[in-house]
């Protein structure tokens, strides 16, 4: 008996306290930077994709929800895809796909909001992902870290770039 | 003729229709709910003779109380087809011609009796309040009221009796 | 004749029912905005000025849905029972007042009327279960059946020590009798008993074994859909009201207002009014705060604990007014 008088007070004061709903329409709830929401794709700091058709995000995917096919530039025979499509109504935001992507070309966003009433639109394809900016890392730049032979110049001959290590010379 | 009499009438018709519906019914829970009506047209005729106690009595507790235990039974039962052949088996002419025959002399034999008294179709009546009921149930009555609490005493403690043995003996398996 | 003891006053009915049936849509809204504040949520409030209107728009919901009947059910009786229950509630309010010199038929059995209603109302729910020819409804239905039966003695066993204090079954008298002392105070074994009992006559959480949606889905309304649905809920509702009123006038001096303030403060109905919300309030906390009890404890509880106390409370009330008298 006395217990259930006490669980009353606990329950009569909770009357008091601070509400612990977020009015959600009207008020956005934090999202915190990491939050796994819609996927895009950025580009590099020259304002390059980023993307280089490596399907490991692809691979990546546990509901194989990420389609795109490799297609290489004219000029150096960097890869990137020729189109890059992502449907949303299978996604499950696990982020697997920005963990796998080897350029952080590929990065999951805040925005949570993706409602359409016809089931096609939930199908982004390459414009639609794409963005103007760098996105999370703003500095990295794929290329400037590591990247193919280019014509003319062996590994180690760019600027500020070191010769390769011999690994036999670090023998005892 | 007023409007206690037009209402006498009613109920009392309802009553007689519900009462033949509740015997001729074979589903059980159909029958069960005549009775209900039953109980509470005749609640609205005590209404109508000036006794409300009696009337509110009857609806707590043949309607509300004793029907109510009753439709529980038959909710438990689970009555199906079957037994709704068997009851249409039970109202086979042969069946109930000889209680008809000896309910209908009963009846000639009342509707005389009835007729015989003088004065005795009075509609109006005293309107009896809930304390002289309990005031002449406590004097005039209080033997007869002592005797059947002694009896539904032992009703209850037959009642616990036969509970406490059902349990010790589930116990026991 | 009892046509003597209805007065000029059946011009109440229409407000009364009316009144009575929005009291419960608001009511609806109303516990479910409550239950949000005890719980830290904020409950509906989108429809309408902080939501009032949100009952408004399920019952436009309820009345355009389809209207289900079983087919495997018994048609007639599954449409009685909803009428049944909403029905029996409606005429309890017949004897009960609403303020001084407000009410519909002041009977010397009011009491006895709002007990027999009362149990009449088992039938709607008995029926709704037995009809709806499906599992969990016959559960619900005998749970209820059994739990209203047994609750029922103790709701009439404890409000006999306020009919003995009174010394009559008038609901008027009831409160005349609390001009010097609200019967709170002589009768507080009997206002809790009544309490517990009126909770399980109307299945309030944390008595609603009929319906526990956990075990039962939703016990002897299952099957129901639609308007029909909504008049079970409605009559849940009303006799929410009910018990809420009954308490206010048997126990709390009904539009009475507290001896130790000026009587001028306010008019009986807005003490009437300000009571029976305080006491419908405290039945929503109940249902915040209180799990269901298993089945078997609730038998126990009545039967075990609950009849000797309001015997007891019988006899003593009993022996000290002969021994005042």
């Amino acid at each position: 008996m006395l217990s259930q008088i006490k669980t009353l007070w606990t329950v009569f004061v909770h009357l008091f306290k601070r509400n612990e709903t977020v009015q959600y329409p009207e008020e956005m709830p934090y999202q915190a930077p990491r939050y796994r929401g819609r996927i895009i794709l950025t580009r590099d700091p020259d304002g390059e994709e980023r993307c280089v058709a490596c399907n490991l995000c692809a691979v990546a995917c546990p509901v194989d929800c990420i389609a795109l096919q490799k297609t290489e530039k004219e000029e150096d025979g960097r890869w990137y895809p020729e189109f890059f499509r992502i449907n949303f109504s299978r996604c499950i935001m696990c982020g697997m796909c920005e963990e796998a992507c080897p350029t952080y070309a590929i990065q999951l966003t805040p925005d949570f909001e993706l409602c359409e009433f016809d089931r096609d639109n939930m199908v982004y394809e390459k414009e639609h992902l794409l963005i103007d900016g760098t996105g999370k890392y703003p500095d990295y730049s794929f290329w400037h870290v590591a990247g193919k032979t280019i014509t003319g110049k062996d590994k180690g001959e760019a600027q500020n770039e070191n010769k390769p290590e011999d690994v036999r010379s670090l023998l005892p | 003729m007023n409007l206690s009499f037009f209402l006498f009438y009613i109920s009392a018709a309802v009553a007689i229709t519900t009462a033949i519906m509740a015997v001729t019914r074979k589903n059980a829970s159909h029958a069960l709910i005549y009775l209900v009506v039953t109980l509470l047209s005749i609640a609205v005729i005590f209404f109508l003779l000036g006794a409300p106690f009696a009337a509110a009595l009857e609806i707590v507790i043949y309607a509300g109380a004793i029907v109510v235990l009753f439709l529980f039974v038959v909710m438990m039962l689970n009555l199906g087809r079957s037994s709704v052949a068997r009851e249409s088996q039970w109202l086979r002419p042969g069946m109930w011609v000889l209680p008809a025959i000896l309910s209908g002399v009963l009846f000639i034999v009342f509707g005389y009796t009835v007729l015989q008294t003088e004065n005795s179709a009075m509609i109006e009546g005293q309107v009896v309040p809930p304390k002289e009921v309990g005031t002449v149930l406590f004097h005039e009555y209080l033997l007869g009221v002592e005797l059947a609490g002694v009896l539904l005493l032992a009703a209850l403690v037959g009642a616990f009796h036969l509970g406490r043995r059902y349990l010790e003996e589930r116990r026991e398996n | 004749m009892f046509f003597e003891n209805i007065n000029w006053s059946y011009v109440l009915i229409l407000p009364l029912i009316g009144g009575a049936l929005g009291g419960a849509l608001v009511l609806v809204w109303w516990e479910r905005r409550l239950l949000g504040f005890f719980q830290d949520r904020l409950g509906p409030n989108r429809v309408g000025w902080f939501g009032i209107l949100q009952s408004l728009a399920d019952a436009i919901k309820l009345i355009t849905k389809d209207d289900w009947v079983p087919p495997f059910g018994d048609r007639v009786l599954f449409i009685l029972a909803p009428i049944i229950v909403a029905g029996a509630m409606l005429m309890a309010y017949a004897v009960l007042p609403l303020g001084p010199g407000l009410i519909i038929a002041d009977s010397n059995i009011a009491i006895l009327w709002i007990l027999a209603m009362s149990s009449l109302a088992v039938y709607g729910v008995l029926l709704a279960g037995l009809a709806s020819n499906n599992k969990y409804s016959l559960l619900g239905g005998l749970r209820s059946v059994a739990q209203m039966v047994t609750y029922e003695v103790f709701m009439g066993l404890s409000l006999l020590g306020v009919v003995m204090l009174t010394g009559s079954f008038s609901l008027r008298d009831v409160v005349h009798a609390q001009e010097d002392m609200w019967f709170c105070i002589p009768q507080c074994v009997g206002l809790v008993i009544f309490l517990i009992a009126g909770l399980a006559e109307s299945h309030r959480l944390p008595f609603d074994l009929p319906e526990a949606e956990h075990e039962l889905t939703a016990g002897f309304h299952t099957e129901y859909s639609g308007m029909k649905f909504a008049l079970i809920m409605a009559a849940e509702y009303l006799s929410l009201i009910l018990i809420s009123a009954l308490i206010v006038v048997l126990f709390f001096g009904g539009w009475l207002g507290p001896k130790f303030l000026p009587s001028e403060l306010l008019s009986g109905i807005v003490w009437y009014g300000l009571k029976v919300v305080l006491v419908i309030n405290f039945f929503i906390l109940l249902r915040a705060a209180i799990p269901r009890p298993r089945y078997d404890q609730l038998m126990s509880l009545g039967w075990k604990i609950l009849l000797p106390l309001s015997l007891l409370n019988i006899l003593i009330t009993g022996a000290i007014l002969l021994g005042t008298q």
